[in-house]
């Protein structure tokens, strides 16, 4: 079981909930996926339409536990504040800690990350940032008070799968108790597997699911990779080295000496 | 008076936020507030007076990643 704060978790598969082609598909991806953890996000509501209340019934009769995100924000002030509008709605001191600092690849803006971090942990929250796979960065996050880090795979959306396998080896390497969830930028399920045969603890998947042909099919092809990738993990996988030996017991081979 | 929700001016006739959520539609809704990028949480809703041009986010739960 994976700890993240006060909770354990057995998936190690965490959805995102944005982007699927309609609800109904959303909530039998979530199933196929087995997740126990979903993100989820604030945004403006219509009085007409009301939009956010149709999705949170939905959301509810799913039985997750929601990780509210605050995406979108590109200052402190802004993330602090959203924090504090999540907590409210969502009844829940989790907080996936977004600080956007670029347009273009949506990299985190680690000042401001660990500056909000810093402000919301002191006020209670659990957070959850997503930050980059440097190690400085890390160690100020965990200085503020988080427990969990959520490194990126590659910028969010793009598929690309671990963009800096060096980065995020020594961060997993660096901080072998801090749970670590790859959050962000993985495509494919092989991507999940090399994410937990490094040893990281889960992954958070969103665009590849809720973009995929079928997304249903795609969660539980996710699912299956991030159990095959935690299984290996735990058999302890061989060393790659640079040259051949034999599978074959050589003692006795016919027609030697 | 004139506030800003959610970035298009509404009319209200209403002084405290709780009323002005109510006459806008927002009755029953979850829904977390603010008032010039201050959280103001539900509690507070009926004790907030607002003020000509105030700018109010109304914001509920939506998908996200």
């Amino acid at each position: 079981m994976l700890q993240l704060y006060q909770m354990k978790v057995g998936s190690r598969l965490m959805l995102g909930t944005a982007r699927y082609p309609s609800p109904a598909v959303l909530a039998d991806a979530v199933r196929a996926a087995r997740a126990e953890v979903v993100t989820v996000s604030l945004r403006r509501e219509s009085a007409g339409e009301r939009a956010g209340q149709a999705f949170w019934s939905l959301v509810r009769e799913l039985g997750v536990r929601v990780l509210p995100n605050t995406a979108g924000c590109h200052a402190v002030k802004e993330a602090v504040t959203t924090a504090h509008m999540a907590r409210e709605v969502f009844g829940t001191t989790w907080i996936k800690l977004e600080v956007i600092g670029e347009e273009d690849t949506l990299q985190p803006d680690v000042f401001g990350l660990v500056d909000a971090a810093r402000i919301l942990c002191a006020e209670g929250f659990e957070v959850f940032p997503y930050t980059t796979e440097d190690l400085v960065v890390a160690e100020r996050l965990l200085a503020a008070g988080c427990k969990v880090l959520m490194p990126w795979g590659a910028p969010i959306g793009s598929g690309r799968g671990l963009n800096n396998l060096f980065g995020l080896t020594a961060l997993r390497a660096h901080f072998p108790d801090v749970p670590l969830i790859i959050d962000a930028g993985l495509g494919v399920p092989s991507h999940a597997a090399r994410a937990l045969e490094l040893g990281f603890d889960a992954v958070l998947i969103n665009t590849a699911v809720a973009q995929a042909r079928d997304p249903v099919q795609m969660a539980a092809a996710f699912a299956l990779a991030v159990e095959a990738g935690l299984g290996a993990r735990q058999a302890g996988p061989i060393e790659p080295r640079d040259l051949a030996t034999p599978s074959t017991p050589l003692i006795g081979t016919a027609f030697r000496g | 008076m004139k506030i800003l929700v959610n970035g298009a001016w509404r009319e209200t006739q209403r002084e405290e936020l709780a009323g002005a959520l109510e006459e806008l539609g927002y009755g029953g809704s979850v829904v977390s507030t603010a008032v010039n990028g201050e959280f103001i949480a539900a509690a507070l809703r009926a004790r907030t007076v607002l003020a000509e041009g105030d700018r109010v986010e109304v914001l509920a739960p939506m998908q996200g990643g």
